[in-house]
């Protein structure tokens, strides 16, 4: 089964709804605290870059018979360089961003942290499109 | 699992509104029929639909003060929040007199109990064995609220006894060498601010069975004591606790007890669901203990208290200034203290027992929910259009519930009757009218 959801680029005070909800959605399913657990971590960080790095986009959150998958596509200014947006506390988010509290450089490795395989394609001018997958 | 509840309904009363299904932190009640219906597998007992009745249908069910026949020695439990409910009475050992002059032989503060929960708490968390951030353990409603809502954070509860329970534990012992009663002659009653500590006590939570033989109404108390404390002119010296214990009353009590300063304390239903998910997603990274009240202002906000939450908590600072600042009063070992049985996830919120079912059943309540006007009227007795779309999924709600699905069925149903009315006579009469 789907569940999809838009995600707002503008609002941030609403960040987290699509997470928030597909952890309700997972509870309701009976679905093992420790994987709601993850999914619920890492939708979140991945939600919230969407948000902020890539002015909204939309979300497809799809429960397989064996894993949970979960895509966030943007069109945003994309990635241009993984490797440097994948280490701990490297971000580039600007100054306005930060005194929200977000743009910690957290985003990216805590969704490799939590989710069991993870996939970024991007392309610079044109956006991002990041995979995770939790097995259930 | 017994299901008792403090909270009920009054039948009679209930007018079938949808203040109290709106109200509700677990959705636990729908109206059917006319009347509210609680669902006892979901209620937390937390009193929110109490307090926010017009009808005063829903009420909780405490014990009788009579209930103290029963027994030979009798020894009141007086929450901390009973100190602030009275007017011009500044002294805790007025209102602790008042108490041996209503009826009971002794008195036992809960303050006493909450020093020595408190105490327990300073060197665990010193130790640092427990998982952070830790949640108090004190309230019952927020324990059954993460029991059945929060499983992923049964790990972070205290695993302490509440401070009701330390102290009927250590006011039993006292008795017994006090009295050489045995300890079935022996009343431990609990002056309650809330319905939840009420079941507490009937269903209790962390262990086999509760150290309280009854809890009576805060309320009921204060109408037999209010007469009596004005007489009261030479109280006797029966106030034992200091400031730390007295102060579990109020939210923020506890978390200043525990020596750390890196707490946060919340108060309200609503607000305690919100740091729940913050904490389920790891969001509060910075905190080591978290002081979760049900009730708004913390216990003095407890729906069976007489006076205003806002004034209680006025009242307690002035009471609590003349206190010592910590007593501890107490032997209280942390065996005493440690919970006898594990906590453990309800999983009354889940869909059906087999994922690939209970997927299904959230397919069509997606779909259902899709054909839904989205107003969350209540109008059909759920709290909300996708409770009821759960609800029918769950085989407990019909689609006409919905007023506005009814109308559009009853307008269909209209139009067939005015195109049937509408169409000319069948063949067979057009056939006859030809031959005339």
């Amino acid at each position: 089964m789907h569940k999809y959801y838009k995600i707002d680029g503008k609002d941030f005070s609403i960040a987290g709804e699509a997470s928030s909800d597909f952890k309700t959605v997972l509870k309701k399913l009976g679905t093992p605290a420790e994987i709601v657990r993850k999914v619920a971590i890492a939708m979140y960080e991945a939600e919230i870059n969407t948000v902020i790095h890539g002015g909204g986009g939309e979300c497809d959150a799809a429960i397989e018979k064996d894993k949970i998958v979960i895509t966030f596509r943007d069109q945003g200014p994309g990635i241009a360089d993984i490797s440097l947006a994948m280490q701990e506390g490297y971000s580039t988010a600007n100054d306005k961003i930060r005194e929200l509290g977000f743009g910690a450089g957290m985003g990216l490795p805590n969704i490799q942290k939590y989710a069991d395989d993870m996939s970024i394609e991007t392309e610079v001018g044109k956006g991002t499109t990041v995979v995770l997958s939790i097995n259930l | 699992m017994s299901y008792f509840h403090s909270v009920t309904l009054d039948t009679d009363k209930c007018q079938g509104c949808t203040n109290c299904i709106k109200r509700c932190p677990t959705e636990a009640i729908r109206v059917r029929g006319g009347k509210a219906k609680i669902i006892k597998e979901r209620c937390i007992d937390c009193g929110e639909c109490i307090r926010v009745c017009p009808y005063h249908a829903k009420l909780a069910v405490t014990d009788s003060f009579d209930m103290l026949g029963d027994y030979e020695y009798n020894i009141a439990l007086p929450a901390p929040s009973l100190y602030g409910q009275f007017k011009n009475t500044e002294d805790a050992n007025v209102i602790l007199t008042g108490l041996e002059e209503i009826g009971f032989d002794s008195v036992f503060e809960v303050a006493r109990g909450a020093e020595a929960v408190s105490a327990i708490t300073r060197r665990l968390l010193q130790e640092g064995s427990l998982q952070s951030p830790v949640i108090s353990s004190a309230c019952p409603a927020v324990v059954r609220l993460i029991k059945v809502r929060f499983p992923n954070l049964i790990g972070n509860i205290l695993n302490l006894l509440s401070p009701m329970e330390v102290a009927a534990m250590m006011a039993r012992r006292e008795a017994t060498e006090k009295t050489g009663l045995p300890d079935e002659k022996i009343g431990v009653f609990f002056i309650t601010p809330c319905p939840a500590k009420v079941t507490s006590i009937k269903a209790p939570l962390a262990l086999e069975q509760s150290n309280v033989s009854g809890a009576i109404s805060a309320n009921e108390i204060c109408a037999k004591l209010m007469p009596v404390l004005k007489n009261i002119t030479q109280p006797k010296p029966l106030s034992v606790a200091g400031m730390e214990g007295v102060s579990w009353a109020r939210s923020g009590g506890e978390c200043e007890g525990t020596d750390t300063m890196q707490y946060i304390a919340v108060d309200g239903i609503d607000n305690v669901m919100n740091i729940l998910e913050q904490i389920e997603d790891e969001k509060l990274d910075d905190v080591d203990f978290v002081e979760l009240s049900a009730c708004l202002g913390g216990c003095v906000g407890g729906v069976l208290n007489i006076t205003n939450s806002f004034v209680t908590t006025t009242r307690l600072k002035h009471i609590t200034s003349e206190l010592p600042k910590r007593q501890e009063s107490c032997s209280v070992t942390l065996e005493d203290a440690l919970f006898r049985t594990p906590i453990e996830h309800e999983p009354v919120m889940k869909l059906d027992e087999d994922f690939a079912v209970a997927m299904q059943k959230m397919e069509q309540m997606d779909a259902l929910y899709e054909s839904m006007p989205k107003l969350d009227c209540g109008s059909c007795g759920a709290p909300s259009c996708k409770a009821l779309a759960e609800d029918i999924v769950r085989g407990f709600g019909n689609e006409n519930d919905c007023i506005f699905k009814m109308r559009e069925r009853v307008r269909e149903l209209a139009k067939e009757l005015f195109d049937l009315e509408a169409r000319p006579y069948g063949l067979n009469n057009q056939k006859e009218d030809e031959d005339l």
